[in-house]
């Protein structure tokens, strides 16, 4: 039951940008997809637009290889997670759960069943007399699953499954759908602005930034290539550095990065380096004085240090290390240190955050 | 055009409540109009400013007013004790604050017109002041103060409620007295609920009849409320006037409308920034 | 008009700030209760007292005088009209606007608010210059002998205007606080249209509906003014029971009207009392 998406633009109001434009990707049958983007980037209008809640000024929706834009809500047979989650407050836990079952007619023994073994899915057997009142944010969350889950959906779509709760939570809750997942492969989509969801649950990622797509790819696949500094950006931490352009290569202290076809020499490039991409060490009297650096900063954060380091050149970036390298390494704050640069990534478009 | 929703159920909706308001609002008020139209220019003024209807007029705009503003003084007092202090049977006085909205308006007028008589509860002892209560304007006037009091309270009091006692705090911790940090910080900030709620009470009052013709004496020139004309002249048969009065009734009752939307949508943009 | 909705009521309380004088405590509350004592309390309790003035019997009689019973029976009727159908309409019209844009959605809350803005002499008025023997029906009605002025159909009508706001109010005001998700939600487990409204919409409006009903059947059953312009005050046949208090009242029957004013203001109390429990229940 995959889906594919094609050309998804949506106005809200007439003359105004759109908030989503020309969206297309595809989800894979049984793959949990995540739609990744800050807020505003229009994902959650794609979610609700393949659920039939928007209606799209152009484009198509296929799920499971069937076109389904002039389908109704109620036709459509996939399970909406909501961000808040949207429980039916006067109803218990299992009617809640068995609602979808009762619109389709189903017979109560049936309906019983079902509705236990959700319940049993969804590790809360105890609370099936109990109302979403009394239910902490985690349960309510499992609950809202577990009625989305209960007509056998096609597609399971996830608005923001997780952003509502504790930390503690959230991380026990992704741990809790990778398992359900692994029993009940059902394609997912899942919205979310946060990239360890992302990287965590998901095996396909859709990058949106303003309505458009970005990037699409597996997790470690748009975080090594990122298809453009933004996206860099956006995924795992950054330092943009800017270089400029001599003898076909961009310089970045002890590295010197290709770069790609039709930047000439002269032109100022956006250099991609990643924290933990960087490593210091011990300078001695042949370091050339390009590849000093300043330690202006040292904070340690758990079990890693975050160091921030001013280049020979006068810009800064920001380096992480194990604890363990830079107690060895024995610097302090105002040192000057070798700085290694493992891997670069260069950008050729003039972009800016 | 109308934007298409997922949610169902618009147009039949939207049909029922097209007829239900044109059936009953639109259709009347055009009858109303229609009839008035019938009338030249000059009948319609000659009507709206004939004496009897002009001291309807007087009494109506008057008494409402000077209702209104006991009411504004009254309410306030009321809101503030209700939403500061608990007063014994705090629940019972604040449900009683409902009370002449909950009454029907015959049953007010009947019992204020009978506690005020000469002979009556309130009435007799209240000889002294040698003024008539019933029969008189000053009956209209206190049937206006029963009747528009809730719209003061209720408007009044959830602002209090909603205010912020750390601006308060912050006022006292500054130096400023209670009485300064009350004329300074928190009236400003309910008046424009205290406007809103003496609109509101002044324009019931405009229209108010129920409890006015018992307590007034309904005397032409004298006690006549403008609602009161209207019925006799309909009595009468004489629809050209009474629609002319209705309309005079009608655009007044418009233009207070306006204002208390705007004086609302002042108090419930103070309300929202005020609250924590 | 109406003051406030439901909606309010659902605020929490603020904590009362510390200090300010006993001594003005003491005045401004005393103050406040000699005016709740003499605007509110008295005059209620007049009510009934005057009612009861000549004793248990005398009462009775009162109201078992038949053109008493008649009124109240027509008020029960009218209410009985005049309050489901605006129940009804109420809620489909707070759906439409509260869930819809469309043109001129700002004409149709003025004018679904108009009631509570006209004189309720004026609103009597619309209609006799309908039904009137002179007015725009008047003739095509005497054509078939159907009475709607100083007959049963015109007192409802003219209740039905004055009522009809609400529910309609109270409905949308809370619809406009609650967003749309608990309807998606059951749009996308299959529910169909009236599955959505009756398993969700309804249950989140009820208190809402339940207090504007209150409000609703308060004015229809106390109704003077627009109810007196289309009745014709004829007793025992279109007078309803405010009309009837004006009747005795004229003929000096004192007794004879407190005791049909005080079924009324039983009826707003109990108005009262409903209304507290469900503000209360619904805060919760």
């Amino acid at each position: 039951m995959s889906v594919v998406v094609q050309g998804l633009t949506k106005h809200f109001s007439p003359g105004s940008a759109p908030a989503i434009s020309e969206v297309s990707f595809e989800a894979p049958t049984g793959g949990i997809t995540a739609l990744l983007g800050p807020s505003g980037a229009g994902k959650s209008t794609v979610l609700r637009a393949i659920a039939g809640l928007e209606i799209v000024d152009k484009g198509s929706i296929a799920i499971d290889a069937r076109d389904c834009s002039k389908v109704r809500v109620q036709d459509r047979n996939v399970g909406f997670v909501f961000q808040n989650y949207a429980l039916f407050e006067h109803m218990t836990i299992a009617d809640n759960i068995g609602f979808g079952l009762r619109v389709r007619k189903r017979k109560r023994s049936q309906i019983e069943a079902r509705v236990s073994e959700l319940l049993d899915l969804i590790q809360l057997p105890d609370l099936r007399r109990r109302f979403p009142g009394e239910l902490s944010g985690g349960q309510r969350q499992r609950v809202a699953f577990a009625r989305a889950l209960a007509v056998e959906p096609k597609v399971l779509l996830l608005d923001e499954p997780f952003g509502a709760l504790d930390v503690k939570v959230r991380i026990e809750l992704r741990e809790w759908l990778h398992r359900l997942h692994d029993e009940i492969k059902i394609t997912t989509l899942l919205v979310t602005h946060d990239q360890i969801d992302a990287f965590e649950v998901a095996e396909h990622v859709v990058v949106l930034f303003e309505g458009k797509v970005a990037q699409v790819g597996a997790p470690h696949d748009i975080y090594d290539q990122p298809a453009t500094a933004r996206v860099a950006q956006f995924i795992g931490g950054a330092n943009m550095l800017t270089s400029e352009v001599q003898a076909e290569h961009a310089a970045v202290a002890s590295l010197r990065v290709g770069v790609p076809a039709g930047v000439l020499n002269g032109d100022r490039v956006q250099v991609l380096v990643r924290p933990h991409d960087l490593r210091l060490t011990r300078p001695n009297q042949d370091t050339p004085d390009l590849n000093l650096g300043e330690v202006l900063h040292l904070r340690r954060v758990g079990g890693y240090v975050k160091a921030t380091v001013r280049l020979a050149n006068g810009q800064h970036v920001s380096v992480e290390c194990p604890k363990s390298e830079i107690d060895a390494l024995g610097i302090i704050q105002g040192e000057s240190v070798l700085v290694n640069v493992r891997e670069a990534k260069v950008f050729a478009e003039d972009y800016s955050i | 055009m109308p934007r298409r929703s997922v949610l169902p159920g618009f147009a039949p909706s939207l049909i029922v409540t097209l007829s239900y308001v044109v059936l009953l609002v639109v259709i009347p008020l055009w009858a109303l109009f229609a009839k008035t139209f019938t009338l030249s220019f000059r009948q319609f003024w000659s009507i709206v400013l004939e004496p009897r209807a002009v001291a309807t007029y007087q009494l109506s705009l008057g008494a409402s007013l000077i209702a209104a503003a006991i009411n504004g003084v009254i309410g306030l007092l009321l809101a503030w004790v209700l939403s500061r202090y608990t007063l014994p049977a705090h629940r019972l006085i604040d449900a009683l604050m409902d009370l002449p909205f909950a009454l029907p308006t015959a049953v007010a007028g009947l019992t204020l017109a009978s506690l005020y008589a000469p002979n009556g509860w309130l009435g007799h002892p209240l000889q002294f002041l040698g003024v008539p209560l019933v029969f008189s304007r000053v009956g209209v006037v206190i049937a206006l103060v029963f009747i528009g009091l809730p719209f003061v309270v209720r408007t009044v009091q959830p602002v209090l409620e909603d205010l912020d006692p750390s601006i308060e705090e912050a006022a006292l911790v500054l130096g400023a007295s209670p009485s300064r940090t009350f004329l300074t910080v928190i009236f400003p900030h309910i008046l424009p609920a205290l406007l809103t709620g003496f609109t509101l009470s002044f324009a019931r009052a405009i229209g108010e009849y129920g409890s006015i013709i018992f307590i007034s004496g309904n005397m032409p020139m004298k006690t006549e409320i403008a609602p009161l004309l209207i019925v006799t002249k309909l009595e009468q048969y004489d629809y050209a006037g009474a629609t002319t009065l209705a309309v005079v009734l009608l655009g007044l009752s418009f233009s207070l409308l306006l204002v208390i939307n705007v004086l609302q949508q002042r108090t419930a943009r103070r309300s929202r920034s005020a609250r924590k | 008009m109406r003051p406030v909705s439901l909606q309010q009521y659902r605020r929490k309380s603020a904590a009362r700030p510390a200090g300010g004088s006993v001594i003005l405590k003491w005045l401004l509350c005393s103050i406040a209760l000699v005016c709740v004592g003499l605007l509110l309390v008295i005059p209620l309790l007049a009510v009934f007292i005057n009612a009861f003035s000549a004793g248990l019997g005398a009462y009775w009689k009162n109201i078992c005088q038949p053109d008493t019973l008649s009124a109240i029976q027509l008020t029960l009727l009218t209410a009985g009209i005049a309050v489901p159908l605006n129940v009804a309409f109420g809620i489909v019209a707070a759906w439409l606007i509260a869930k819809f844009e469309f043109p001129g959605k700002n004409i149709l809350l003025t004018l679904i608010d108009l009631p509570f803005s006209v004189s309720p002499v004026v609103a009597g008025l619309l209609f006799v210059l309908l039904f009137g023997r002179q007015g725009w029906f008047g003739p095509l009605l005497s054509a078939h002998d159907i009475h709607v002025i100083f007959a049963v159909p015109g007192i409802a009508l003219a209740t039905l205007f004055v009522t009809f706001p609400f529910v309609a109010r109270e409905v949308l005001a809370l619809l406009q606080t609650q967003d749309s998700n608990g309807e998606e939600a059951a749009l996308t487990l299959g529910a169909s249209a009236a599955q959505m409204f009756w398993h969700v919409t309804l249950p989140k409006a009820k208190w809402s509906i339940l207090y504007g009903t209150i409000l609703c059947n308060a004015r229809a059953m106390g109704e003077f003014g627009a109810v007196s312009v289309v009745s014709g005050h004829i007793r025992g046949m279109t007078n309803t029971l405010p009309l009837h208090v004006e009747i005795l009242y004229n003929e000096y029957n004192f007794v004879g009207a407190f005791a049909a004013a005080s079924v009324l203001a039983l009826l707003a109390v109990v108005t009262l009392v409903l209304k507290r429990g469900v503000e209360w229940r619904a805060a919760r």
